[in-house]
C-alpha cells in the first residue's frame, strides 16, 4: 500500500508498533512457515529472487523480506509506535500512538488479522492443574509439561502442532472441528500452483454472493505445512503416528471435556470436498491441455474409529495440557470509529470500510481469494489506494479502474 | 436444469427466511413445546401444536398426537413406539428433510429418499443391572439409499452438509443442558 501511495504521490506515514515484520518475528511458533510456496512471495516490483521458487519462507526469512522491501521501496516507516486510538474527528482521524498524535485524511488499517487468539469462552473453566496455551503463545513442544496433550483445533496450525508435539514424545489427543483438506502436492506441482492456475486465487469478492462470501471468508486455513519434504499433513498422516482423534469439543463440565459424535461426517466433509477439487484441477488440465503426470492424489478416505471417544476425564492425569488452535482474530479494540458489525467483524466492501477516508487491506476473500496472501496484496493495494486517491480529489472517478 | 428439479422445498422461501432473521435474536429465538400426559403403565400420550417463534405464538395447522410404550416383552401394552425409537424417528426425519433441501439448493432431482436407522443399546444400563453401562444409545447407524440425478459424491455431499445442519443430528451428537422442574398439584 505504501508503495501504491508513493507511485501516486500521496504523502503518508506508515505505523509499525515494533520493527518492520513485527508478527513474523515476535509474535509465531518456532516452526512455522509460509503455507505457500516462494514464488507467491511478491510484493509490486520486488519478485522472489532465491533459488527455491518452490520452498517456503519462515516466518524470520518473511519479517527479513517484509524489512528489506521497505527499504528498497523507501517506505515512510515510524517503528516503535504503537497505535492506541483511531477516531474520527470533523472530516479527518485523529490518531493516537506511543509517540504522540497524527490527524490524517484517510487511514488504511493494516494490521492484520491474526493479533489475538481466538479461544472458545469455556477454556477458563479448565482446571488450574492444566496448563493451557494458545497459538499466540506456543513457541516449542518443550513449553509444555511431559504427558498428554490436547490440541484443539484441525486446521493448518492445530496439525502442524500436534505432528511437532506427539513427535516430541507427549501423546497428542487431537479434538477435529469442521476443516478443509488439500494435498500439498498434486500431479507434480504445489496445490497453490494449480489453485493459481484454474483461477481459484483470482476469484473477485464481487462475482460471488453474499452466502459464498460469508463462507469463504470464515473459512480456516487449510490442512498444510510448509516442509522441505513437501509432505503432506493431514489426519491419517497424525493417526498413523498414534494421535488419537476427537470431535469438536463442545464443553467443560468439571474435570470432563465433551466432544461432539460427529467427527466422521465433518472428515466425509473434507474428503469430499478435496475430492472436488482434485476432480475441477482434473477437468482443467484436459480443457487446456496442460502437460501434467497423472492423477497422484493417493486418496485414502480419513481413518476415523467407529467409536472415538465423546469425554475425557482430566483428573486420571492423561492429559497435562492443552493447545488451542482455535484460530485468531483482529484487534480492533484501538479503532473507536463505528464500523464493526455484531460479531466484532469490520463492515467493508472490498477493503473499502464504512466509514469514509478508512480502507483496509489482508482482510480475508477481502478483495480476492488470494487478499491474504502476501502476493495478493499487489492487486488489493492498487484498487484501494486507487479509490483512496478519488476521495482525496487526486483524481476522478473516471479514470478509477474497478 | 434449474427450472426442472422440484424436490417439493421451497429453498427461495428458506433463504429469505434466513435473510430477515440474520443478526435479529427476537424473531430468530424459537420454542418447541410438547405436551405429555400419563396414560397407564409405561403408555403415555404426548401432543405437540403450539411453538413460539418470529417474535409470537405460533400454531400448527392441527394438534398431532403421540403414544408411547413399550413392547409385550418388556411386560406392556405396546399401544405405541418406544421413547428411544421416537428418537430415531426425530433424527430421521431431521436428516430427510435436510437431504431433500440441500438437494434443491444445489438443483439435484431426488427420485427416492429412503433412511434405516439402527440405535444400539445395551439395555443393562436402563435396568440398573451394570453401572457402568449407559442409559442411552451406545451408537446409532443411519444408513441412507437414494436414487438422484447425480453421481455417488454428490449425492454422500448431499448426506454430508445435512448432517451438519441438521438440529437433531447436533442434539444427538453435542451434550445439552436438561433442566427439569416438578410441581405438586
Amino acid at each position: 500500500m505504501s508503495q501504491c501511495l508513493s507511485s501516486r504521490n500521496i504523502d503518508h506515514v506508515v505505523l509499525e508498533r515494533g520493527e518492520v515484520g513485527n508478527s513474523w518475528n515476535n509474535d509465531r511458533w518456532d516452526s512455522l512457515t509460509l503455507l505457500t510456496p516462494n514464488w507467491a512471495t511478491q510484493l509490486p516490483g520486488y519478485d522472489y529472487k532465491g533459488d527455491d521458487p518452490d520452498g517456503y519462507m519462515t516466518t524470520h526469512e518473511v519479517g527479513r523480506y517484509f524489512q528489506d522491501y521497505a527499504r528498497v521501496i523507501n517506505a515512510p516507516v515510524q517503528t516503535e509506535t504503537n497505535v492506541t486510538s483511531v477516531c474520527s474527528q470533523n472530516d479527518q482521524y485523529r490518531i493516537e500512538t506511543s509517540a504522540g498524535e497524527y490527524t490524517a485524511n484517510t487511514v488504511v488499517l493494516a494490521s492484520g488479522i491474526c493479533n489475538l487468539a481466538a479461544v472458545p469462552p469455556f477454556a477458563e473453566e479448565l482446571p488450574a492443574s492444566i496448563v493451557q496455551m494458545n497459538t499466540r503463545d506456543y513457541r516449542n513442544p518443550e513449553q509444555l509439561p511431559k504427558g498428554g496433550v490436547l490440541v484443539v483445533g484441525a486446521s493448518a496450525s492445530g496439525l502442524q502442532l500436534a505432528d511437532e508435539i506427539h513427535k516430541s514424545g507427549r501423546p497428542v489427543t487431537l479434538s477435529v472441528g469442521e476443516h478443509v483438506r488439500l494435498p500439498r502436492t498434486y500431479r507434480g506441482h504445489d496445490i497453490y500452483y494449480w489453485l493459481d492456475k484454474i483461477g481459484r486465487l483470482d476469484v473477485r469478492y464481487d462475482e460471488l454472493t453474499d452466502d459464498e462470501l460469508r463462507r469463504g471468508r470464515g473459512l480456516p486455513s487449510p490442512q498444510l505445512a510448509g516442509t522441505q519434504q513437501h509432505a503432506t499433513l493431514n489426519l491419517n498422516e497424525l493417526t498413523a503416528q498414534g494421535v488419537k482423534l476427537v470431535g469438536r469439543i463442545s464443553a467443560i463440565r468439571g474435570h470432563e471435556l465433551l466432544f461432539s459424535g460427529g467427527l466422521k461426517n465433518l472428515c466425509n466433509l473434507a474428503d469430499l470436498k478435496m475430492k472436488r477439487l482434485a476432480k475441477t484441477i482434473d477437468e482443467w488440465i484436459i480443457e487446456n491441455n496442460e502437460d501434467a503426470i497423472v492423477s497422484d492424489l493417493n486418496y485414502v478416505p480419513t481413518r476415523v474409529d467407529n467409536d472415538p471417544a465423546l469425554s475425557l476425564d482430566l483428573k486420571n492425569g492423561d492429559i497435562r495440557s492443552v493447545v488451542w488452535a482455535t484460530g485468531f482474530r483482529p484487534d480492533y479494540s484501538w479503532l473507536n470509529v463505528d464500523v464493526l458489525d455484531r460479531k466484532g467483524k469490520l463492515t467493508h466492501d472490498g477493503g473499502i470500510v464504512t466509514s469514509p477516508g478508512l480502507y483496509a487491506m489482508g482482510l480475508s476473500l477481502m478483495r480476492r481469494q488470494k487478499s491474504t496472501f502476501i502476493y495478493g496484496a499487489t492487486e488489493d493495494a492498487m484498487d484501494v489506494s486507487a479509490h483512496l486517491a478519488v476521495y482525496l480529489g487526486q483524481t476522478t472517478p473516471t479514470e478509477m479502474e474497478r | 436444469m434449474a427450472d426442472t428439479v422440484d424436490n417439493g422445498v421451497n429453498v427461495e422461501a428458506l433463504l429469505d427466511a434466513r435473510e430477515a432473521l440474520t443478526g435479529n435474536p427476537g424473531a430468530a429465538a424459537f420454542t418447541w413445546r410438547a405436551n405429555c400426559k400419563w396414560v397407564n403403565g409405561v403408555h403415555s400420550e404426548s401432543s405437540v401444536e403450539g411453538f413460539r417463534g418470529l417474535g409470537e405464538e405460533q400454531s400448527h395447522k392441527r394438534e398431532f398426537k403421540f403414544n408411547a410404550d413399550h413392547p409385550e416383552l418388556f411386560a406392556a401394552e405396546d399401544n405405541g413406539a418406544t421413547p428411544v425409537e421416537y428418537v430415531l424417528v426425530g433424527l430421521a426425519s431431521c436428516l430427510t428433510a435436510g437431504v431433500a433441501s440441500v438437494a434443491q439448493n444445489r438443483e439435484i432431482q431426488l427420485n427416492s429418499v429412503e433412511a434405516v436407522l439402527e440405535g444400539s443399546m445395551d439395555v443393562q444400563g436402563i435396568l440398573g443391572a451394570d453401572e457402568d453401562v449407559r442409559n442411552g444409545f451406545d451408537g446409532i447407524k443411519v444408513s441412507f439409499n437414494i436414487d438422484a440425478d447425480a453421481d455417488a459424491d454428490d449425492i454422500e455431499a448431499l448426506v454430508a452438509q445435512s448432517q451438519k445442519r441438521s438440529a437433531v443430528y447436533d442434539i444427538l451428537s453435542n451434550p445439552t443442558n436438561i433442566t427439569v422442574e416438578t410441581t405438586k398439584q
